[in-house]
């Protein structure tokens, strides 16, 4: 919090005090209550290299630059021109060779620490380069191979109206065959399916994972450890017994049919470990020295956890439910077990099957008609799409550190904090003026006490002596 | 002059706290006295630790009650060494299911275990700033993208562009017992590439990509605790970064590597959907990982828990809880190691 900065240096802030509010000077030595104000120009702190950064000479650039053009090189006369390996390889080669001739320019000029050094250094590098460049092959083959079917939407050749066009995500698939063209159905039934049992798990998760969570890092003791273990194990439960789990229990024992409230559980019971753990980690960075000031000044355990803990951690609480309600959404297993087929819109989570997205993609994927399968591709792009959207909400909420205020949050700070030191001044000004009139002696007022328009009562005094 | 010499320049830089053995750097231990509204408030706390703790010690209860029908149906002997599933003629084990499993996860670690090391050494080693967030966030949004996601750019993408290379290596390698393919002539001009989908291998592939960003993120952890000294010790002694990563970053992350690597290792045994979508299931030991056929105990359930007979869903239970009883062995040992390694000693408590 920038409160702490200004403990640090208590001087500086009040000379940036705005002067219309600097605080009058009183004839009487009473001490004048004051309250620190947050700076709102705070410049930011520069972060300390945390290591050792090691640089990169043009030298060096240089070397990976021709590497890599004779690498390319190489590839593509081995493969395109003289035909010696298929050009599937072509990249393959051009790296080997992008490696060889790199490892072998920095062995010229250096010695063998250093030679080993640039190749351990290209190796992890590409470890880096693979890792990421798969992932953007799954997002990007994922959204491409659905286009298929939004390409409609944008398509005005079909003779559908524009809110026609959008049936992918406006109706459901009842009474629409596998041998249907693409311009019927959606996922209506798949969307709302998802959005009925993630909010139902998340009304379940939410509460009893913060709680949890707070019981984890502030209650603490004994038992807290063995929770702490016991959902550190949960964390690797296979989703797919957790499935099998409400099927036994809840569906051949209770219900007999499957049913959307039953995904819910199984989802939550997938998504509690994650929520507590990540909860957890963000509760236990609350620096200590915020919960002694609380305790410090008289407050309760739960009022601190209430006012200091939980507001210190609203960001990083957001972002943990954010990846929680990411990571739910996605689960397959648990629901294919638990929700149950069905091409129908059914919004009762209590009574009949309730397809989620991911169920849905699956179900499309495995018909044999080629125009399912662009459905499920789709319906999977579009589960991706949410989940991407979730992820970057996540990312932009829980950017910051706990404590870390964002330009608007701290401008907010700022104005309260302007106005508890207007209503301060205020209230000393009345003290005074009654410290003046009250005693029976009669003294006047001072000049520069404002009249008061109302004649104030002792208890209103007294509450507004409490800041 | 004894004033002088009282102020005479600070040579080094001295700690403001007390060095001398008095511990007072050390966070102090916060007493409360307990009030009414704290009591309801530990109360509930302790409440919601107990649910947390009754689902879980539930769901191994259950799976064990209701697994024991089956399993005592046919001996736990028969049940961990017969391979074939008919629950209807009283034969069936876990035999051929917990080997395919194991075999899909070994090939996704070590697919996986090389580049989610030099993945998470880049992160913390080579990137800075705003990259490195950049990166840090990606191996989240991996960690987040639906497993039917993975496994459809498997089954769609992956399988096709893959079989060529399994093909390759059977070839070449074929006199591994492992990457030998049953009846497949390398000299067939037009062969047959069907004997080389639905395998081991590319489930295992697509399985390493899901248990990348598991291990990472606890690579990451443990690596960036590195202590910043011993990091520059390293390098004033003149050495490169490489060798600065040798001598003081990976020793100090062991523990997080082999960690994370147990955790990724708990993860893959799990993995449903995408082996699911990917296998055609035989219920033989199949060694041959490049070879068409595997098995997996999670894509098993998914494929027969409607099953009607409550007899054949006890068997299901049998196996889903061998498959628990596998990744919860796995994943407390994988918590010990961390625990007990340097990097993982400050994260407790």
């Amino acid at each position: 919090m920038s409160i702490d900065h200004d403990v640090r240096s208590p001087h500086e802030s009040i000379i940036e005090l705005d002067e219309s509010l600097r605080l009058e000077e009183f004839s009487e030595p009473v001490a004048a209550p004051s309250t620190t104000l947050p700076r709102l120009a705070l410049a930011e702190e520069p972060e300390e290299p945390p290591k050792v950064v090691v640089g990169i000479s043009r030298d060096d650039v240089l070397t990976i630059a021709g590497a890599a053009v004779s690498g390319l090189s190489v590839g593509v006369v081995l493969s395109l021109v003289l035909g010696v390996v298929p050009v599937g390889w072509m990249f393959f080669v051009s790296y080997l060779w992008f490696v060889a001739i790199y490892t072998t320019l920095v062995f010229l000029r250096d010695r063998g620490p250093a030679v080993r050094d640039r190749f351990w250094t290209v190796m992890l590098s590409s470890a880096g380069v693979v890792v990421v460049a798969t992932l953007g092959l799954v997002i990007g083959f994922t959204l491409l191979s659905g286009q298929e079917v939004f390409a409609q939407a944008f398509d005005p050749s079909s003779g559908q109206a524009i809110w026609e066009r959008f049936h992918f995500l406006t109706l459901d698939m009842g009474g629409v065959g596998p041998l249907a063209a693409l311009k019927d159905g959606g996922i209506l039934h798949a969307i709302v399916g998802t959005l009925i049992q993630i909010g139902v798990a998340l009304a379940i998760t939410v509460p009893l994972g913060i709680t949890t969570a707070l019981f984890l890092a502030e209650v603490r003791g004994k038992f807290a450890r063995f929770v702490r273990t016991i959902v550190e194990a949960m964390t690797a439960l296979p989703s797919v017994v957790a499935g099998l789990f409400i099927y036994a229990a809840i569906i051949v024992g209770i219900t007999h049919e499957f049913n959307g409230f039953a995904a819910s559980l199984a989802i939550t019971v997938l998504m509690l470990p994650i929520m507590i753990r990540s909860s957890d980690v963000v509760l236990r960075l609350v620096p200590g020295n915020l919960r002694e000031a609380g305790l410090a000044l008289g407050a309760s355990q739960w009022s601190v956890v209430w006012r200091v803990v939980l507001p210190t951690v609203r960001s990083g609480l957001t972002t943990a439910i954010i990846l929680a309600t990411a990571h739910g959404i996605g689960e397959t297993a648990p629901v294919l077990l638990t929700a149950g087929v069905t091409s129908n819109l059914n919004i009762n989570p209590f009574s009949g099957p309730m397809t989620s997205l991911p169920l849905a993609a699956l179900e499309f994927v495995k018909n044999s008609q080629n125009t399912m399968k662009a459905r499920g591709f789709a319906t999977a792009a579009v589960l991706l799409v949410l989940v991407l959207v979730l992820f970057l909400i996540a990312r932009k909420i829980g950017g910051q550190e706990p404590g870390k205020l964002t330009p608007v949050q701290r401008a907010k700070l700022g104005q309260r904090s302007r106005a508890t030191a207007a209503r301060m001044a205020r209230n000393s000004q009345r003290a005074a003026a009654d410290r003046t009139i009250s005693p029976p002696g009669g003294e006047p007022a001072p000049a520069h006490a404002e009249p008061d328009p109302h004649p104030q009562s002792p208890s209103q005094q007294s509450t507004g002596d409490k800041i | 002059m004894t004033e002088t010499t009282a102020i005479a320049p600070r040579l080094t830089a001295q700690p403001s706290y007390p060095e001398d053995g008095s511990d007072a750097a050390a966070p102090r231990a916060l007493k409360y006295v307990i009030e009414r509204a704290d009591r309801t408030f530990r109360g509930v706390a302790r409440g919601g630790g107990l649910i947390v703790l009754t689902i879980m010690v539930l769901v191994g209860l259950y799976l064990t009650i209701n697994a024991v029908q089956a399993v005592s149906a046919v001996g736990i002997v028969e049940f961990v060494t017969e391979t074939a599933w008919s629950p209807e003629t009283n034969r069936f084990g876990v035999a051929a299911l917990l080997t395919g499993t194991v075999l899909i996860a070994l090939v996704a670690i070590v697919i996986s275990l090389p580049l989610a090391l030099g993945m998470s050494l880049f992160i913390t080693e080579i990137t800075a700033g705003g990259f490195q967030r950049f990166m840090r966030s990606v191996i989240d949004l991996m960690a987040a993208v639906p497993s039917v996601v993975f496994g459809l750019w498997g089954l769609a993408f992956l399988q096709p562009a893959i079989v060529p290379f399994s093909r390759w290596l059977s070839t070449w390698f074929g006199w591994i017992p492992i990457f030998a393919v049953d009846g497949v002539d390398p000299t067939n001009p037009l062969p047959n590439t069907s004997l080389f989908t639905s395998s081991t291998f590319i489930a295992g592939l697509v399985v390493a990509m899901m248990v990348i960003p598991i291990m990472s993120s606890l690579m990451i952890e443990s690596f960036s605790r590195a202590p910043i000294g011993e990091r520059e010790g390293a390098y004033a002694l003149g050495a490169t970064r490489w060798g600065m990563i040798r001598s003081v970053v990976l020793p100090f992350g062991k523990g997080g590597v082999i960690g994370g690597t147990m955790l990724g290792l708990g993860r893959a045994l799990g993995e449903t959907i995408a082996i699911y979508l990917i296998i055609s299931p035989i219920f033989d030991i199949n060694p041959h990982i490049l070879q068409r056929g595997a098995n997996s105990i999670a894509a098993h359930i998914a494929l027969r828990y409607g099953e009607a007979n409550s007899f054949s869903m006890s068997a299901l239970m049998a196996a889903g809880l061998a498959l628990f009883v596998l990744t919860m062995v796995i994943n407390f040992t994988a918590s010990t190691v961390i625990a007990r390694s340097r990097s993982g000693a400050e994260s407790e408590g």
